[in-house]
């Protein structure tokens, strides 16, 4: 496995929100975590990137331990994050927010940066304007887009989706299947449970901060259990 | 109308310099690293203190025929360095530690700062009033029927020159646009990858250097007095609030509002007197702070609320 979390515990210093979470994602797979509010998606996320102190348990990147490594060194080792809100710099153009995704890159980058272009052609067009001022779906291919710059090997989403029309969310699916293509691993959080799965490879399915079940997405989807809690029937 | 011009434009357009100068620094030291920094005055002051300094060297070395202005004008690019070094060691000394902290530490912290500078100033250069140049001398004048002295040129120059060169570096260099991106949302500058330690760094350079630069500018045409980075902290404030904390376009501006307010406010406007006694004129800054702080926090270019 690329990525390899095992009993996580932790949370943002008061009463711990993950209580033993277990999630890994292989060489190009895509991973979803679903589940109900307050389940731990993000946190466990957030605590795979360094972002949520992780008490008990261990993480583990290409072999490496990075259990509580800070964000910015693991940007370095192949690992790239989408935060669900605020992912984008408001007052940089498009184009600075790729640059800015590529900080760590002293190489020229400017064939990535047109790949990201072709992946998401809309922000070509707007690669001069601000991204405060783009739509929320636009916004997300920008921030999907920066987290593309360093060609991670392992890209961590929180909820793409959120907050976007269903057409919006269809593209991006589309955008994470493609990216997900040149062999990238995807690990996602969503709150589209049943679109999720349908991309994903594999499913982890969370509930007050510890796994309740794990497979493969299309068993997931045909779990009678999984839907009924957790699928909305 | 000449007159207007000579005796208010022109120096309300020098004073809107000194204090873009050091709003710059205040504003982007609010962005980045989220706390009002209270001892940037005393920075100011101690890079004029230090062109002082630099002058009585220069006056050692066997350069006939050089004026004060020239003399000042070489010890500039040093002071802006020894400020700017000044700066990045009292950030690792004394706010590096408190970075996790809640903001008021940091200010409360920056607070002391200013009182060990002023404090350091008084020790080596005494409490009394000086000057870069000793004696009367009768200013050079250019550009007549505008009364333009030697001194406004070089401020206004070297002013727009080191905008010119803040907009290149903010528009055009990887670090310049990472402190833009840091100054938007500095969670998402770090988990981006950005090395925010060296933004921070870079921070203090533009903002130590360029308020080395104001307070030189200020001794220049006015006096040195070991209070006069107090003095100079009011209206950096306001300009930075009118501008908006965090947009150092509209610290630019705001200087330059503010400075022409101070200025302008003591013309007869009404009547034979000045419509406000030149005692007073700082007060024209403090009243738009508060007016800013009440109804527009933001400022006028949209900044952080303080």
């Amino acid at each position: 496995m690329m990525l390899e979390a095992t009993g996580l515990i932790g949370g943002y210093g008061g009463a711990d929100i993950l209580k033993g979470v277990d999630l890994a994602v292989d060489q190009g797979e895509i991973v979803v975590i679903v589940g109900p509010n307050g389940a731990g998606k993000s946190t466990a996320m957030k605590a795979i990137f360094g972002l949520v102190q992780v008490r008990a348990g261990a993480v583990r990147f290409r072999g490496e331990d990075i259990t509580n490594a800070a964000p910015d060194t693991l940007v370095p080792r192949g690992m790239a994050y989408v935060p669900q809100e605020r992912n984008v710099f408001p007052t940089l153009t498009v184009h600075e927010n790729l640059e800015m995704g590529a900080y760590i890159r002293r190489d020229d980058f400017r064939a990535v940066i047109d790949q990201v272009y072709e992946l998401f052609p809309p922000l070509k067009e707007k690669r001069r304007q601000a991204a405060g001022e783009l739509s929320g779906g636009q916004r997300q291919m920008v921030a999907f887009g920066r987290a593309l710059m360093t060609e991670p090997a392992l890209l961590l989403l929180d909820e793409p989706t959120a907050g976007l029309s269903p057409l919006f969310m269809e593209e991006i699916f589309d955008r994470v299947i493609a990216v997900n293509k040149t062999g990238v691993g995807i690990l996602m959080v969503e709150q589209n449970a049943r679109q999720a799965l349908g991309v994903a490879h594999r499913g982890y399915v969370l509930s007050t901060g510890e796994n309740r079940f794990a497979d493969t997405g299309p068993a997931l989807l045909a779990n009678r259990e999984v839907a009924e809690s957790f699928l909305g029937g | 109308m000449i007159d207007f011009v000579n005796q208010y434009l022109i120096p309300a357009l020098v004073l809107g310099c000194i204090y873009s100068l050091g709003a710059i620094g205040i504003s982007m030291i609010f962005a980045i690293l989220r706390f009002a920094h209270f001892a940037h005055g005393d920075l100011m002051a101690m890079g004029a203190y230090l062109g002082l300094f630099l002058v009585g060297i220069i006056d050692l070395l066997p350069l006939d025929g050089l004026s004060v202005n020239a003399k000042v004008l070489i010890a500039l690019p040093f002071s802006f360095v020894a400020t700017a070094a000044a700066a990045i060691l009292i950030d690792r000394l004394f706010y590096k530690p408190f970075r996790k902290s809640k903001t008021i530490i940091l200010v409360i912290a920056s607070f002391g700062i200013a009182l060990m500078l002023r404090s350091l100033i008084q020790l080596f250069f005494g409490a009394d009033v000086l000057n870069y140049s000793t004696g009367i001398r009768f200013p050079l004048e250019m550009f007549k029927p505008l009364r333009v002295q030697e001194r406004y040129v070089y401020i206004v120059v070297v002013t727009l020159a080191l905008m010119f060169a803040l907009h290149f570096m903010l528009t055009r260099t990887r670090t310049g646009k990472a402190m833009r991106a840091m100054s938007d949302d500095a969670d998402l500058a770090r988990v981006s990858g950005i090395n925010t330690e060296k933004v921070v760094m870079w921070t203090w350079i533009i903002g130590g250097g360029l308020a080395a630069v104001a307070g030189t500018f200020l001794a220049m045409d006015t006096r040195l007095v070991p209070t006069m980075g107090w003095d100079l902290l009011l209206p950096t404030f306001a300009a930075a609030i009118l501008g908006g904390l965090g947009r150092p376009y509209g610290a630019i501006a705001g200087g330059m509002i503010i400075g022409a307010m101070e200025e302008l406010s003591t013309f007869p406007w009404i009547g034979d007197g000045p419509l406000i006694s030149p005692d007073y004129k700082t007060a024209v800054a403090f009243a738009v702070m508060v007016l800013m702080l009440v109804f527009r926090p933001q400022g006028l270019f949209g900044g952080r609320v303080l």
